[in-house]
């Protein structure tokens, strides 16, 4: 029977581990990747710990501008979505019951209607409206922020509507009977009635908007214009290569996601126990090392805690300079570049050495299936393009020497990505040829960057 | 008692689609009347009072408010305030915000809310707890708030959806007579709704009893109690022995009755049935469990008196209730006030009931209030 128990609770636990694991593991690593020098968001060779990402990230003026179109639309969102959603779910306590079923689907259509569809219909319609309407119109109905708007809106205001049901359903519709009796017009006795009692709901609804909003790619990506929001941003971003300013940025947004919930958890304990005590239910006052505020309520330690470790770290990183670290990591590839390059020449030396013997062979073509014993690898020097995709390359052997040696980011590519990009450009099977095993072709090498920097 | 604004419901209906829930109902209540409407849960007793209050329109008849018909006036512009079956306070709002919500919507002043609130608060007996939310009260305290906060409304109409049902039965009979001097004090119309006959008697100058949406009679409670116009009322009201029986003959206002099981008995005729009731009618005759009393010899009481056979007998505190059954296997109740007597009956005695004719009552046949 114990042993019975003892089993199922390691059970429970190792899946618990497991489960969060799944949940946080990936936010935890790629938070990591934002402290490692490596101008790969990745771990695992570890050069230094370094702030320099965020700095990247501050001088990004495309990612931050990317942020503002995005706030904004936000809260655009937030307004109309609320809004509507509000004057949805009050219809829907409304409306003739035979008719509320009929009603509830066609409002909550839009939650099961594709993003894309959303995004396509939006930009259409408005084009529409704006050649019916005249020209007048066109600069508003072609602008990316009000179509973004807009076409989010269709469906986020579901949600909020959703929200602010469950919320009426615990409304006592006797408290408008009774404010009306005492006198109050419909007016005031919605303001002063109904709009306080939902006030946690809009509350709600104006969070859960605001965070769909911010996310939403599939409806975005047809409306937003000239004003791309984060994710537009992010998603151009990925596909001509990342760093770990991205990573930065996850960390800061996981930061402020952390801090919020801890904030809105210590409030919301504060006040059970401010209520607690007016009820003439006194909490037990302890006496104890922590101020009053902080008695009883984890959440605000927590915060309290949280906040210290945030402002340390922020400190650290003004004066935090990794530049000996970075010059020996350096130093060290170098080291193993060098090595690698030597026992390349010393494998070709013998290749050569060996086709030499075999003689004629060698002016095959070289796309040709080479005769079996030979390399199929056509010679460095007679390589279209000067040899720049010799897989070879990679390792940066045959950069004409001057490559950012010091590495430093802010010179070597303000935005490393760039490199990575040339990479991508120039080419139209980057490396394919030489290494297919990573999945973009290895422009994300950290060698590729001083290699084809080089050219 | 005159100088109050009446009330006046004239062949009210109320119809919800096919469902009758108003039928013809007509009833005159004088200004400054503490008015009941009685009746079993369901009769439609909420939805007069909300014709009355302006949140239904009658679908036939008229409702007139200080002889002013009411007839597309909204509930916030009429001179009524309703205190609902759930009191419905603010729950966002403090004790004294819920008070004086209606001179808030008249933009009054908060100063000059405040003043009013103290006052009402002092009235209600609940000084110094103006700051607290509602949430914070007892169930009484709750039904006292809702009841100043109707009043802050000035009405010249006060309505009462069973205030009382949710309160325990202390509670309730403190509330009875406070709600009772409330009404003395500020004069106004109360018009109040019950389904507890106990409430509609302690407190009203005049109750209307009402089923499945008509109303069956209108009168004081002694009326009501001692003069049943039908069945349904005199089995509702109070307890009350039913024989059944033919009409035998009638004298004046006196019928004597052919019970089906208990013998040739006499009653008065009700007042609504006189003219009416004829020899030969399907008849009910109701006597009181209190109207009883014991005899030694039923001759002197001829046609006033049965005999039955003690079955079972229970201790009340204030009375003792007595179950007979007589030869035709009628049973009866009988109440015996406590008055400090050795225990006076025993399962098995045979006991000689005795009645006044005042205290029987004849009327057609009729439905009775189920149990
Ligand atoms: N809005 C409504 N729609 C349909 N039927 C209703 C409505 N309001 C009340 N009724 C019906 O009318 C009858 C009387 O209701 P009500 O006046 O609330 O009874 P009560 O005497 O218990 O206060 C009930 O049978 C109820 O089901
Ligand atoms: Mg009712």
């Amino acid at each position: 029977m114990r042993h019975n128990v003892l089993v199922s609770r390691l059970a429970l636990g190792l899946y618990l581990v497991i489960f969060f694991g799944y949940l946080l593991g990936p936010l935890v690593i790629m938070s990591m990747t934002a402290f490692n020098s490596n101008p790969f968001p990745t771990i695992s060779p570890w050069d230094c710990f370094s702030f320099e990402w965020f700095q990247v990230l501050a001088d990004d003026e495309r990612i931050l501008r990317s942020i503002r179109n995005s706030v904004v639309i936000g809260l655009g969102t937030v307004v109309l979505s609320v809004a509507m959603g509000l004057a949805a779910a009050l219809l829907l306590t409304q409306i003739w019951p035979r008719w509320r079923a009929t009603y509830y689907t066609i409002i909550i259509a839009p939650i099961l209607i594709p993003g894309v569809v959303l995004g396509i219909s939006t930009v259409v319609f408005w084009d529409r409206m704006s050649r019916f309407l005249g020209p007048a119109t066109s600069d508003l109905f072609h602008n990316g922020i009000f179509l973004t708007v807009l076409g989010q809106s269709t469906f986020i205001a579901s949600y909020t509507m959703l929200v602010f049901v469950a919320r009426l359903q615990r409304y006592d519709p006797g408290l408008t009977e009774a404010a009306l009796d005492l006198g109050a017009t419909h007016v005031q006795a919605f303001r002063k009635i109904l709009l306080p009692f939902m006030r946690p709901a809009i509350a709600s609804a104006a969070v859960l908007a605001f965070l769909a909003s911010f996310e939403n790619y599939n409806t975005t990506t047809f409306t937003f214009g000239r004003y791309p929001t984060l994710t537009i941003e992010l998603a151009q971003k990925v596909r001509y290569g990342i760093n770990p300013s991205i990573s930065a940025l996850a960390f800061i947004i996981v930061m402020l996601t952390v801090f919020f919930a801890l904030s809105a958890e210590a409030w919301r304990r504060g006040r059970m126990k401010m209520a607690g005590q007016a009820g003439g239910d006194p909490v037990p006052q302890r006496a104890g090392i922590l101020p009053a505020f902080l008695r009883g309520n984890w959440a605000a330690v927590v915060l309290v805690l949280f906040s210290f470790v945030a402002i340390t770290l922020f400190w650290t990183a003004r004066s935090y300079s990794p530049e000996q670290c970075k010059a020996e990591v350096r130093a060290a590839k170098q080291a193993e570049a060098a090595k690698r390059r030597e026992e390349l020449l010393r494998r070709r030396e013998e290749m050569r050495r060996q086709q030499q013997m075999k003689g004629p062979d060698i002016f095959a073509p070289s796309g040709r299936p080479a005769a079996p014993g030979a390399s199929g690898r056509p010679d460095t020097d007679r390589a279209p393009f000067g040899g720049v995709f010799d897989p070879g390359n990679l390792e940066g052997q045959s950069g004409t020497g001057n490559a950012p040696r010091d590495g430093s980011p802010p010179q070597g590519g303000t935005e490393p990505q760039t490199g990575a990009g040339t990479g991508a450009e120039n080419g139209e099977e980057p490396g394919n040829g030489g290494n297919r095993t990573t999945p973009f072709g290895s422009v994300f090498d950290p060698g590729n960057l001083s290699g084809t920097a080089g050219n | 008692m005159t100088d109050g604004v009446g009330v006046e419901l004239e062949n009210l209906w109320i119809r919800f689609g096919e469902f009758v829930a108003v039928r013809d109902a007509s009833v005159n209540i004088n200004g400054g009347d503490f008015f009941s409407f009685l009746g079993p849960s369901g009769c439609g007793k909420t939805t007069i009072l909300r014709a009355v209050s302006g949140f239904l329109q009658p679908s036939e008849g008229r409702v007139l408010i200080g002889g002013r018909d009411m007839a597309g006036i909204g509930p916030n512009k009429r001179p009524t305030a309703l205190i609902f079956q759930n009191l419905a306070l603010f729950p966002l709002m403090k004790v004294w915000e819920n008070i004086t919500f209606s001179m808030e919507v008249r933009g009054a002043s908060a100063s000059e809310r405040r003043r009013r609130a103290d006052e009402l608060l002092e009235m209600i007996a609940l000084e110094g707890q103006g700051n607290k939310l509602p949430g914070e009260l007892s169930g009484g305290q709750k039904q006292r708030v809702a009841i100043a906060r109707a009043l802050c409304a000035e009405p010249d109409v006060l309505l009462l959806d069973e205030p009382l049902s949710a309160l325990d039965l202390k509670l309730r009979q403190h509330m009875r007579t406070e709600l009772r001097a409330i009404q003395q004090r500020v004069g106004i119309t109360f018009i109040y709704i019950t389904h507890d006959q106990g409430e509609a008697l302690t407190m009203s100058d005049n109750v209307a009893v009402m089923r499945a949406g008509v109303i069956e009679q209108i009168g004081t409670g002694h009326a009501i109690y001692d003069l049943p116009a039908t069945p349904f009322v005199a089995s509702f009201v109070g307890e009350n022995n039913v024989f059944r029986g033919k009409v035998l003959e009638v004298k004046g206002d006196e019928a004597l009755i052919r019970t089906n099981r208990s013998g040739d008995l006499l009653a008065q005729i009700t007042p609504a049935a006189r003219g009416v009731l004829k020899v030969g009618d399907d008849a009910m005759m109701f006597v009181r469990p209190e109207a009883f009393s014991l005899v030694d010899d039923a001759g002197a009481h001829a046609g006033k008196s049965l005999t039955a056979r003690v079955v079972n007998e229970e201790f009340e505190g204030n009375s003792y209730s007595v179950f007979l059954e007589s030869e035709g296997g009628k049973r009866i109740k009988m109440s015996l006030p406590n008055v400090g007597q050795e225990r006076v009956v025993s399962t098995g005695d045979d006991l000689i009931l005795k009645y006044e004719l005042r205290n029987a009552v004849a009327m057609p046949a009729g439905e009775l209030a189920s149990e």
